[in-house]
């Protein structure tokens, strides 16, 4: 499985990546860890003639840690299992990398090419739009923010415009429980279902919860509805169930070899129900 | 076709310097064109570990991995590991334990190994099924490999402390 050839480019800035985008528009591509477009290009599903390696980039990792966590698009999910600052303050996020593929493919996948893939698959959006992330993007025109709930379109159709670079996600240090839980066929796998769930509680009710949930629409799906069912609870079996309920009316899964429509939906609810039971017993 | 580019690798501690298309995968500059066939091609898709090395302190599966992208990297193989008189801990805890039947998913097996071993060196048996989830064996059904490499792991700690 070769790849069609291509052009590479190594640029050592921002200005050089943005300058070859310009220059070839369409067909030039930039790759972070290249385990999301490598595969595709070998399957000749993507054509790339201009590919610009974004390695070399300058400031385009590292993790800052204060009441906005700001990660920079090049960290790789290793990076995010094994830093210490980010477990204390967002402990969600090493929870779900762990999740992610394996061991090799997680020292090499990043978080911008995670979220910036928009393959609903990957677990990394979704996540982001519970945390109720920023995505910072730098194009032709300048610098634009866009929140993370605003900017899946469809599978592979993002907010993003072919000459605009990721740079860095950043999000408020989220409050209280969380849980990233996620149903897979085996080890290493997409997920079937997967949720992403943070909750606040003060005394013994429910003072503010977000939900997203992966790989059951053509985009992960924040559930503002299911996210509210709980708020106002002492999150017992009635709230679980109303949450459960909400989420169900958002989401549109497909069938697929993960199975068909009414199995997805039997586990999204499955998967939920056991995030939003372990988010609550942390928080 | 585009250009060939100046490819500079510094592969189990030896220069290389030639050129090469960047599409060419890493997998097959090492079994092709240098002739280090230890890294071995199971299923192309990233998926097996079959090809795994290590690269820049990674442990990369290298079907997934464009040369051009490797361009300046420092790589070791299995082949920088051991040699058949003087084998790494981990070849020779392979061998005693049964760590392997056809020995086609070893090289990597053993590669991604040693860095799981050198980032965690007291593993619990957990640890390493998690460590080790990136590569695939169809034959032993992975507990003599597991074995192998816990009894790897207790080695090198031993040796180590009576070298301290
Ligand atoms: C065997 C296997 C299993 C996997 N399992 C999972 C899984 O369970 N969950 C999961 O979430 N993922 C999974 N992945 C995907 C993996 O996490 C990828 O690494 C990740 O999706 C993409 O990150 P990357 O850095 O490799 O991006 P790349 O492959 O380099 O890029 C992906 C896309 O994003 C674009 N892009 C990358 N960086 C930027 C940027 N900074 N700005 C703008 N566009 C950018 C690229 O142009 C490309 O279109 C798996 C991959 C493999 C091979
Ligand atoms: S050949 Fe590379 S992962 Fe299987
Ligand atoms: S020993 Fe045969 S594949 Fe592992």
């Amino acid at each position: 499985m070769i790849p069609a050839a291509f052009e590479y480019y190594r640029p050592k800035d921002m200005e050089g990546v943005l300058a070859i985008l310009e220059e070839h528009g369409d067909d030039a591509r930039v790759m972070a860890g290249g385990h999301s477009l490598i595969p595709m290009m070998k399957l000749r599903m993507a054509e790339v003639p201009h590919l610009i390696d974004l390695q070399d980039v300058e400031g385009l990792s590292g993790i800052t840690v204060a009441d906005t966590i700001r990660i920079g698009a090049m960290t790789t999910q290793n990076a995010l299992i094994n830093d210490a600052a980010l477990e204390a303050a967002a402990p969600i996020l090493k929870e779900a990398a762990l999740q992610i593929a394996d061991p090799q493919v997680r020292y090499m996948g990043t978080l911008g090419g995670n979220v910036a893939n928009g393959d609903p698959g990957n677990d990394m959006p979704g996540l982001m739009q519970c945390l109720d992330a920023t995505f910072h993007l730098v194009g032709p025109e300048g610098e634009r923010d866009v929140s993370a709930r605003d900017f899946y379109e469809a599978a592979y159709m993002t907010d993003r415009e072919d000459e605009e670079v990721l740079t860095a996600v950043s999000f408020p240090a989220p409050q209280g429980g969380f849980a990233y839980e996620k149903q897979k066929r085996k080890i290493g796998d997409y997920a079937t279902a997967a949720a992403a769930v943070q909750i606040v509680k003060d005394g013994g009710t429910c003072t503010g919860a977000q939900i997203a949930m992966t790989n059951l629409s053509d985009t992960p799906i924040y559930s503002e509805e299911a996210s509210e069912a709980l708020v106002g609870t002492s999150v017992d079996d009635a709230a679980i169930k109303a949450a459960i309920d909400a989420m169900l009316g958002d989401i549109d899964p497909t069938e697929d070899n993960r199975g068909p429509i009414a199995f997805k939906k039997h586990v999204a609810g499955v998967i939920l129900r056991r995030a939003i039971e372990r988010a609550w017993s942390r928080a | 076709m585009s250009d060939k580019m100046h490819i500079k690798l510094n592969v189990n501690g030896k220069d290389e310097e030639f050129l090469a298309e960047p599409r060419e995968l890493l997998i097959h500059t090492l079994r092709e064109r240098l002739d280090i066939t230890g890294p071995h091609i199971g299923c192309e898709t990233t998926h097996c570990g079959a090809c795994t090395v290590t690269i820049d302190g990674k442990s990369v599966k290298s079907c997934t991995m464009f040369l051009a992208q490797a361009n300046g990297a420092e790589i070791t193989t299995i082949e920088g590991m051991g040699e058949p008189d003087n084998l790494h801990v981990l070849q020779s805890s392979f061998k005693e334990h049964h760590g392997l039947q056809c020995g086609f998913c070893t090289p990597g097996m053993i590669t991604r190994a040693a860095k799981l071993l050198e980032e965690n060196p007291n593993p619990t048996e957990e640890d390493v099924r998690f460590g080790m989830a990136g590569n695939i064996c169809r034959c032993t059904g992975y507990q003599n490999i597991v074995k192998s490499i816990l009894a790897a792991a207790a080695e090198m700690n031993s040796a180590k402390e009576a070298a301290e």
